[in-house]
């Protein structure tokens, strides 16, 4: 994460006012430039065409396989951006691409959905996740995206230790990093949206990691999943039909200014483990409730 | 009086179409172009003075036309151009002698314009997905040319430090496309078909050469100092570059594609080189408006520039190659400029 308190004074960076900012003749003509554009792909390297048809072929997994049910989807703003965070399970996550066809499809509101630079190095699979509304998890995304665009964005503050732990651990959230999508809401004067999800842990169940193997190939994890014992390679691809439950929880507003400089750490490091603490807390009482991992 | 203007790169692309443009200009009085090689297109008024690679009698010439501005536009931003070795003359030597010359006691130097590229945010894996004047690099260089320009650019920031009263303007180009100039996109472009690599498809941006002369000309004309990314709005992926270029791709193995490529570049001519490969991966977006909020305004979008070269590609093949007719002899413009026989305009 670029550290905006490391920038030194630079004469030819200040924004101060050189003769030329002052008083300027606006050129006359102001209409928008010729755009030829040949296809719908943002500067996200999103395509609502890719997207919809994503959908279209995700749609009966989401329904018949994830069965997904949803509570709180009165807690997502249906206008202006803000934040979304949740708690990331499953060797292969599938909490991403529930959450996101679940609130395209409910709110008919875009999700983009933040993710480590992994996604953006691998050949196909990278552009397919751009196309389909994956962004690369820099602040200055995020910032864009909830500020200038106020867009709706899904973060996984676990980033690969959520998804990397072992099955024994499920449900158990793992650090929210340094806190850095608290800043990013902070700055960009979004609210934060919790988001707790029962099922992803069960669809995909890591039983071992190889973690030199891991290490040998450059991933965060490498694991033998209980997918694999059960379908053998087509494991690899495969998820087990766990019901999905999702709470979106009351959002959170921070009262700062926006684009700030800084922000206090301790006040971001504590806002960071009240967000965490709510999903741990409605995860423990949904996990109450459930009486079985395949039927809700 | 009028300005004084030096020009480093007279014989470029660039630096050719910056003199034409600055001859128009009536508070211009002089115009000395510096270069190794004679210009390329037909100037009036400019003075032409052909100069060793790196500039070593440089401050004897700033101080002899006591010029008050100095655009700096010879720097190599394609590494195919050269070897190593004459690309360090020209980006790093020939920048700090200009710089020594511009900075030596007595100097009248007010202004100074470097032209840069957006070569020196590199395009990595990590990058954000738009790069602004402060954001830093994600991956260190690892090419000769983004080093060399990153080193120039060094050299930028220490004389603007140390000579406040000169207003340092230094702008970073994204990919340039238009009817003359050459470069790396430009020659993959002009293939039958146009390269890809498997399984990316990066978003570019671009800047019409037109917006290219005009931006230079804008600094200058209004004193803007400071860094500034000069890019069309937008970005746009490379396979629907090749479909407004109607051309169709053909893809090339991720791994050893300089390997893959090598045949390419012997035999079209095509430059593949590890910062357009890097490129044809991750793509990259530079934020242009800083420049914007000081009040200049781009003719052309990225696809906009995409849109008009395909049209000047397609002229091309239609007509042919239209070599410039002209051809620098210094006897001739040594007679037009200053024999007493020929009728000049008065301003």
């Amino acid at each position: 994460m670029a550290d905006p308190e490391a920038e030194p004074p630079d004469a030819l960076l200040a924004d101060a006012p050189s003769q030329a900012l002052v008083a300027l003749p606006r050129e006359a003509d102001e209409s928008p430039l010729d755009d030829p554009r040949a296809s719908d792909v943002d500067e996200w390297g999103r395509s609502e065409r890719m997207r919809a048809l994503a959908r279209r072929v995700y749609d009966p997994v989401y329904r018949n396989w994830f069965r997904v049910e949803w509570e709180g989807l009165e807690n997502i703003p249906t206008e202006g951006g803000a934040l979304l965070v949740a708690n990331h399970a499953a060797a292969i996550p599938s909490d991403a691409p529930v959450i996101m066809h679940g609130i395209e499809t409910e709110l008919e509101r875009p999700v983009y959905g933040l993710a480590d630079d992994l996604f953006k190095g691998l050949p196909v699979v990278g552009t397919l996740w751009s196309r389909t509304g994956g962004v690369p998890a820099h602040p200055d995304n995020a910032y864009r995206l909830l500020r200038e665009q106020g867009q709706l964005v899904l973060v996984f503050p676990e980033g690969s230790k959520g998804p990397g732990k072992h099955f024994s651990q499920r449900y158990q959230l793992r650090r929210f990093g340094r806190g850095g999508f608290v800043e990013i809401a902070m700055r960009a004067g979004v609210p934060v949206v919790p988001i707790a999800v029962v099922g992803a842990e069960e669809s995909m169940p890591t039983l071992y990691n190889m973690s030199r193997l891991a290490k040998a190939a450059g991933l965060p994890y490498f694991p033998i999943t209980a997918n694999m014992l059960a379908f053998g390679p087509l494991g690899a691809v495969t998820y087990l039909p766990a019901k999905f439950k999702l709470r979106v929880l009351p959002p959170v507003h921070f009262d700062v200014e926006p684009d700030q400089p800084r922000y206090s750490k301790s006040r971001i490091m504590d806002e960071s483990e009240a967000v965490r603490d709510h999903i741990q807390q409605a995860l423990y009482d949904m996990l109450r409730k459930r009486r079985s991992v395949w039927f809700g | 009086m009028g300005r004084r203007i030096l020009v480093t790169g007279l014989g470029t692309f660039w630096g050719g179409r910056v003199a034409q443009a600055l001859e128009q200009d009536p508070t211009v009085d002089i115009i000395v172009g510096l270069d190794t090689k004679p210009p390329s297109v037909e100037l009036e008024r400019t003075e032409f003075v052909r100069v060793d690679e790196n500039y070593s009698i440089l401050a004897r010439i700033v101080r002899a036309t006591q010029v008050d501005t100095i655009v700096h536009t010879f720097l190599v931003v394609n590494s195919d151009q050269m070897r190593a070795r004459a690309m360090h003359e020209i980006n790093v030597i020939g920048t700090m002698n200009l710089f020594a010359a511009a900075s030596a006691a007595g100097s009248t130097v007010r202004h100074v314009v470097v032209k840069s590229s957006s070569l020196v945010y590199g395009s990595a894996v990590g990058d954000p997905t738009w790069f602004r004047e402060d954001t830093p690099r994600t991956k260190p260089p690892r090419n000769r040319v983004e080093r060399s320009l990153i080193d120039v650019e060094g050299y930028v920031h220490d004389f603007a430090e140390d000579n406040p009263h000169v207003n340092v303007s230094l702008l970073r180009f994204s990919n340039v496309l238009g009817s003359d100039i050459v470069t790396p996109i430009s020659q993959l472009l002009q293939q039958p078909v146009v390269p890809y690599i498997l399984g990316y498809d990066p978003r570019l941006q671009f800047v019409h050469e037109i917006d290219v002369v005009r931006s230079l000309a804008y600094v200058l004309d209004h004193e803007v100092a400071g860094i500034y990314n000069v890019a069309g709005d937008g970005l746009l992926p490379w396979s629907e570059v090749a479909a407004i270029c109607a051309k169709r791709r053909v893809p090339m193995l991720p791994v050893g594609t300089s390997l893959a490529t090598l045949p390419l570049k012997v035999l079209g001519g095509a430059d593949f080189n590890p910062e357009t490969i890097d490129l044809l991966k991750y793509g990259r977006g530079i934020d242009n408006r800083r420049l914007v909020r000081t009040g200049f305004r781009y003719q052309y979008t990225s696809a906009g520039t995409v849109a008009a070269f395909a049209e000047a590609m397609r002229l091309r093949r239609t007509i042919g190659d239209h070599e410039p007719g002209y051809r620098y002899e210094s006897d001739v413009e040594q007679f037009f400029r200053h024999s007493p026989a020929v009728v000049r305009d008065q301003h």
